[in-house]
C-alpha cells in the first residue's frame, strides 16, 4: 500500500515529495495534513494554557490575603469556571489532540489520518467553540459562574452567556468526537501491515481507548446542556422539582460525562510517560500487555463510578456504598501502572534528561493525587472533603504535575524530532526544578486549607486561611512565571535551539522504542507513504 | 487498475470544513442572540444556515465527484465505514441521555417526590397532594392539565410507516446489488416517501397536542420529556429523509455498483439506527 497525495488519485504519482505544503499563510486554514494540524492543536493548546493560567494568576492574587482585594465576587466566580472550561476543553484536551496528530501517523507507519478533511475541520470546530466561550466574558451579566460543571438552578442565573456557553459547548463536543473519530479509524484502518495491536507504542493504545471515551461521552454532555437551554428558554422542567424533574438528574448525567472526561485527560498521559520511560531508562518498558490491560479497565470503570463527585446530593445510602466500592476499584488498575512504570526504571541505566525529569515527577506527584482520590472515594470521609480545598488539590495534583507535566516532557521529548532542532537542556532543567518545586508549594497547602474546611470557589476566607493561602498563592505565582521559560524553550527551538542538529534517533538507541525515530529530524511533509516493513518493538 | 486499489487517497487542501465551521458558528451565535432578544439573531441565524446548506451540496458533491473518479479505493471506504458506525454510536449515546432521564424520572425522582425512600417528611411537609403517578406534570401543576398522548392512533401508524420504510430500505439495497435499477430507485422512493409521511404524521400530532390536549413542551416532565425524545428523533428522520432524497438521486444518476456504494450503506444505517430509536420510542414514551 502507499499513499497518493494528489488532488487526482490516478496512477503514478509516485513522487511522495511533488506536494509539498501550500505557500504563505492559507497553509494553515486548509490544511489536511497531520504535521500541519497537530502543530495548530498544540500552538493553540499552548495559548489557550497562557489564557486559563493568566485566570489561575487572578484568582491565586485575590485568595493572597483574605478580603476583597482587586476583583469582585461575581467576576471571581467566573475565573474559577472559565478558568476550568478553558483549561480542560482548551489546553490540556487539544494538547493531546495535538500530540495524536502529529505521533500516531508516524508511530503506526501511516502516510496520514484516516479522514484528513474532517481533522482539519475538528480543529476549526474547536476555535469556533473556544471563540464562543471566551466572548461571553464581555456581554451584559459576564461570562457562567456557577462552575465548570454549569449545575441548574444556579447557571440558570447565568446572564446573556448562558446560552453562548451551551453552543460552546456543543461545537467542542462535535469537534472531539470528530477528532476521536477520526484517531480511532486512523488507528484501526492505517497502521503498517506488520504493525499488529499488541505492538502498537502504548501512546497509541491510549489514544484508542480514550478515542472511545469521548465518542461516548461528548454527547452525553451535549444532551445534558441541550435541557439546560430548554429549560432556561422553552419552558421544560428536566430539572425543576416543580414540573417534577431533579436539579440532581444534571449531576448524575454531567458526571456520567465528567468521571471519563478526567480519564480522557490522563489516558494518554500514561501513553505518554510509557513511551518517555523506557527511552530514559534504556529498558523496554515493563508488564505492557498489563498496561494495556490497565488501560481498558480504567476506561471501563469510569463509567459506572460518577455519583462519587455527588456523594453529599443525598443519595440512597445503598447507591453511596456502590460508588464507594466500584471507586476504590480504580486503584487497582492505576497501581498496576505506577508500578510498571517503577518496575521500567527499576536497574535501568537511567540519565535525566529534562522529559525523563517530567516523567519521574508525574510518577510521583500522579501517585499523590491518586492517594487523595482514594481516601475522597470513602462516602463518610468524603462529607468533610466535599466542595473544600482539599478536592481543588486533589484534581489539581493529577492535572497540573500529571497531565501538564507530561505535556512538557511530551513537548521536550519530540520537539527535537518536529523542528530538527535541540532544546537548551540547561533553560529545560531549570524549567523543571522550578516547576516541580512551586507547584508543590502551589497545591500541597492547599490539602491543609480543605481539611480545616475552606470552601471552593469563594474570594475570600475567614482569617485562619490566610498563612496557607499566601503560601500557596507565592508557589502559584512562581509556577505562573516559571511556565514563560517553556514558552522560551518552544520558541528558541523552533528557531534553532542550540544550534546542534540532532540525529535522526534524538535520543540514545530510541528507533528501538519507536517508528518515529527512524525517520528523518525533522520528518518530511509527508511520511509512511510506503509501509515500514520492520516494526520496533520494546516490549516483549 | 496499477494503483488505485492499493493508494490510500489522502486530499490535499480543504476549504469546505471551514466554511461548515464558520457557517455553524453564525448559526449558533445567530440563535444565541435570538434568544437572547437580539434583533441581529435571525439575521445571523439565516446567514449561517445559507452558508452550512452551500458548503453541504459543495462538499458532498466534491465527495461524489471523487467517488465517481475512482479515487477511493477499499481502504478509504473502510474509512468512511468506521466513521459512519462510530458516529451513529455518538448518536445512540445521545438520545441515551433523553431515555435515561425519562426512565430516572419515573423510576425514581417522580416517585421521590411522592415520598418514596426516605422522602416521606418531604413530600408531608412540601407538597402533600401530590401524587405521584405518571404522567405528571409535578407537585407544581406545570403548564397546567393535559392529555397524556396514547399510543394507538397516529403513533401506531407511524411506527407501521417506519417500520415498512426499514423494509423498502433493505428491498431497495437488494436491488441494488442484483443490479435492478428499477428496484433500487422505487424502493429508495418509497423509504423517503414513507419517511416525509411519517413526518406530517407528527406534525399533526404535535398540532393535536398543543391544539386539543394542552400537552406542550412546558407540561411539566412529561411534556418535557415527550416532545425531546419525539423531536429529537423527528429532527433525525428529516435529516435521514434528506440523506436519503440525496442517494436516491445519485441512484438515478447511475452512481452507485453492487461492490461502490458506501454512501446508501450509510444512508441506510442511519435510517435503520433512526427506526430502532421509534420502537424505543414507541414502548417506552407511548405504550408503557
Amino acid at each position: 500500500m502507499s499513499a497518493v497525495i494528489a488532488e487526482h488519485g490516478h496512477d503514478d504519482h509516485h513522487d511522495d515529495h511533488a506536494h509539498g505544503p501550500e505557500k504563505g499563510w492559507l497553509r494553515w486554514i486548509i490544511t489536511t495534513n497531520h504535521k500541519d494540524i497537530g502543530t495548530l492543536y498544540l500552538l493553540f493548546a499552548l495559548a489557550m494554557f497562557f489564557v486559563g493560567g493568566a485566570m489561575a494568576m487572578i484568582i491565586r492574587a485575590e485568595l493572597f490575603e483574605p478580603g476583597m482585594q482587586f476583583v469582585n465576587p461575581q467576576f471571581f466566580n467566573s475565573m474559577t469556571t472559565m478558568h476550568a472550561l478553558v483549561m480542560v476543553f482548551g489546553a490540556v484536551m487539544p494538547a493531546f489532540v495535538g500530540l495524536a496528530n502529529w505521533m500516531i501517523p508516524m508511530m503506526i507507519g501511516a502516510p496520514d489520518m484516516a479522514l484528513p478533511r474532517m481533522n482539519n475541520m475538528s480543529f476549526w470546530m474547536l476555535v469556533a467553540g473556544v471563540l464562543l466561550l471566551a466572548s461571553t466574558l464581555f456581554m451584559e451579566g459576564g461570562a457562567p459562574a456557577g462552575g465548570w460543571t454549569l449545575y441548574p438552578p444556579l447557571v440558570l442565573q447565568t446572564g446573556k452567556a448562558l446560552p453562548f456557553a451551551i453552543f460552546s459547548v456543543h461545537l467542542l463536543g462535535i469537534s472531539s468526537i470528530m477528532g476521536a473519530i477520526n484517531i480511532i479509524a486512523t488507528i484501526l484502518n492505517m497502521r503498517a501491515p506488520a504493525m499488529t495491536l499488541m505492538k502498537m507504542p502504548l501512546f497509541v493504545w491510549t489514544w484508542l481507548i480514550t478515542g472511545f471515551l469521548l465518542i461516548a461521552i461528548m454527547p452525553v454532555f451535549a444532551g445534558a446542556v441541550t435541557m439546560l437551554l430548554t429549560d432556561k428558554f422553552f419552558h421544560t422542567s428536566f430539572f425543576d422539582a416543580a414540573g417534577g424533574g431533579d436539579p440532581v438528574l444534571y449531576q448524575h448525567i454531567f458526571w456520567f460525562f465528567g468521571h471519563p472526561e478526567v480519564y480522557v485527560m490522563i489516558l494518554p498521559t500514561f501513553g505518554v510517560a510509557s513511551t518517555i520511560i523506557p527511552v530514559f531508562a534504556r529498558k523496554p518498558l515493563f508488564g505492557y500487555s498489563s498496561m494495556v490491560y490497565a488501560t481498558a479497565s480504567i476506561a471501563f470503570l469510569s463509567f459506572i463510578v460518577w455519583a462519587h463527585h455527588m456523594f453529599t446530593v443525598g443519595l440512597p445510602i445503598s447507591g453511596e456504598l456502590y460508588f464507594m466500592y466500584a471507586t476504590m476499584l480504580i486503584a487497582i488498575p492505576t497501581g498496576v501502572k505506577v508500578f510498571n512504570w517503577t518496575a521500567t526504571m527499576w536497574k535501568g541505566a537511567m540519565t535525566f534528561e529534562t522529559p525523563m525529569l517530567f516523567s519521574i515527577a508525574f510518577v510521583v506527584l500522579f501517585t499523590l493525587g491518586g492517594f487523595t482520590g482514594l481516601m475522597m472515594s470513602v462516602a463518610p470521609v468524603d462529607f468533610q472533603y466535599h466542595d473544600t480545598y482539599f478536592i481543588v488539590a486533589h484534581f489539581h495534583y493529577t492535572l497540573v504535575p500529571a497531565s501538564v507535566f507530561i505535556l512538557m516532557a511530551a513537548g521536550y521529548y519530540w520537539l527535537p524530532k518536529w523542528t530538527g532542532h535541540m532544546y537548551n537542556e540547561k533553560i529545560g532543567q531549570l524549567h523543571f526544578w522550578l516547576s516541580a518545586i512551586s507547584v508543590n508549594v502551589l497545591f500541597f497547602p492547599q490539602h491543609f486549607l480543605g481539611l480545616a474546611g475552606m470552601p471552593r470557589r469563594i474570594p475570600d476566607y475567614a482569617i485562619q486561611f490566610a498563612d496557607w493561602n499566601m503560601v500557596s498563592s507565592i508557589g502559584g505565582f512562581i509556577f505562573g512565571v516559571s511556565q514563560l521559560l517553556f514558552l522560551w524553550i518552544v520558541i528558541d527551538t523552533i528557531k534553532g535551539g542550540t544550534g546542534e542538529k540532532v540525529t535522526d534517533e534524538v535520543w540514545e538507541d530510541a528507533h528501538k522504542h519507536g517508528l518515529e525515530w527512524t525517520l528523518p529530524s525533522p520528518p518530511p511533509y509527508h511520511t509512511f507513504t510506503t509501509p515500514p516493513t520492520v516494526i520496533p518493538c520494546d516490549h516483549d | 487498475m496499477s494503483t488505485s486499489n492499493t493508494t490510500y487517497y489522502i486530499p490535499h487542501k480543504a476549504t469546505w470544513p471551514v466554511l461548515a465551521t464558520a457557517g455553524l458558528v453564525t448559526t449558533l451565535a445567530g440563535f444565541a442572540n435570538y434568544l437572547n432578544g437580539s434583533s441581529i439573531g435571525s439575521t445571523l441565524m439565516v446567514a449561517g444556515l445559507t452558508i452550512f446548506i452551500v458548503m453541504l451540496a459543495g462538499w458532498f458533491t466534491l465527495q461524489s465527484t471523487e467517488s465517481e473518479s475512482g479515487m477511493y479505493n477499499h481502504g478509504v471506504g473502510i474509512s468512511y465505514r468506521m466513521g459512519m458506525m462510530w458516529f451513529i454510536f455518538s448518536e445512540i449515546m445521545f438520545f441515551a441521555v433523553f431515555f435515561g432521564t425519562l426512565w430516572y424520572t419515573r423510576n425514581l425522582s417522580v416517585p421521590w417526590l411522592g415520598g418514596a425512600g426516605s422522602n416521606a417528611a418531604t413530600h408531608a411537609l412540601l407538597w402533600p397532594s401530590f401524587d405521584a403517578v405518571w404522567p405528571t406534570n409535578g407537585p407544581g401543576n406545570v403548564g397546567g392539565h393535559f392529555e397524556p398522548m396514547g399510543a394507538f392512533g397516529l403513533p401506531l401508524l407511524n411506527t407501521l410507516l417506519l417500520l415498512t420504510s426499514g423494509v423498502t430500505c433493505t428491498w431497495a439495497h437488494h436491488g441494488l446489488i442484483a443490479k435492478n435499477r428499477k428496484q433500487l430507485i422505487q424502493g429508495l422512493a418509497a423509504t423517503v416517501g414513507l419517511g416525509f409521511l411519517f413526518v406530517l404524521c407528527q406534525a399533526i400530532e404535535y398540532h393535536e397536542a398543543y391544539t386539543e390536549m394542552g400537552l406542550t413542551l412546558g407540561s411539566g416532565i412529561y411534556g418535557s420529556t415527550f416532545f425531546m425524545l419525539t423531536g429529537f428523533h423527528g429532527f433525525h428522520v428529516c435529516v435521514g429523509a434528506i440523506i436519503l432524497s440525496v442517494v436516491l438521486f445519485r441512484s438515478w444518476k447511475g452512481h452507485f455498483s453492487p461492490e461502490n456504494h458506501f454512501a446508501f450503506e450509510a444512508a441506510a444505517w442511519y435510517w435503520h439506527f433512526v427506526d430502532v430509536v421509534w420502537l424505543g420510542l414507541f414502548i417506552f414514551v407511548y405504550l408503557m
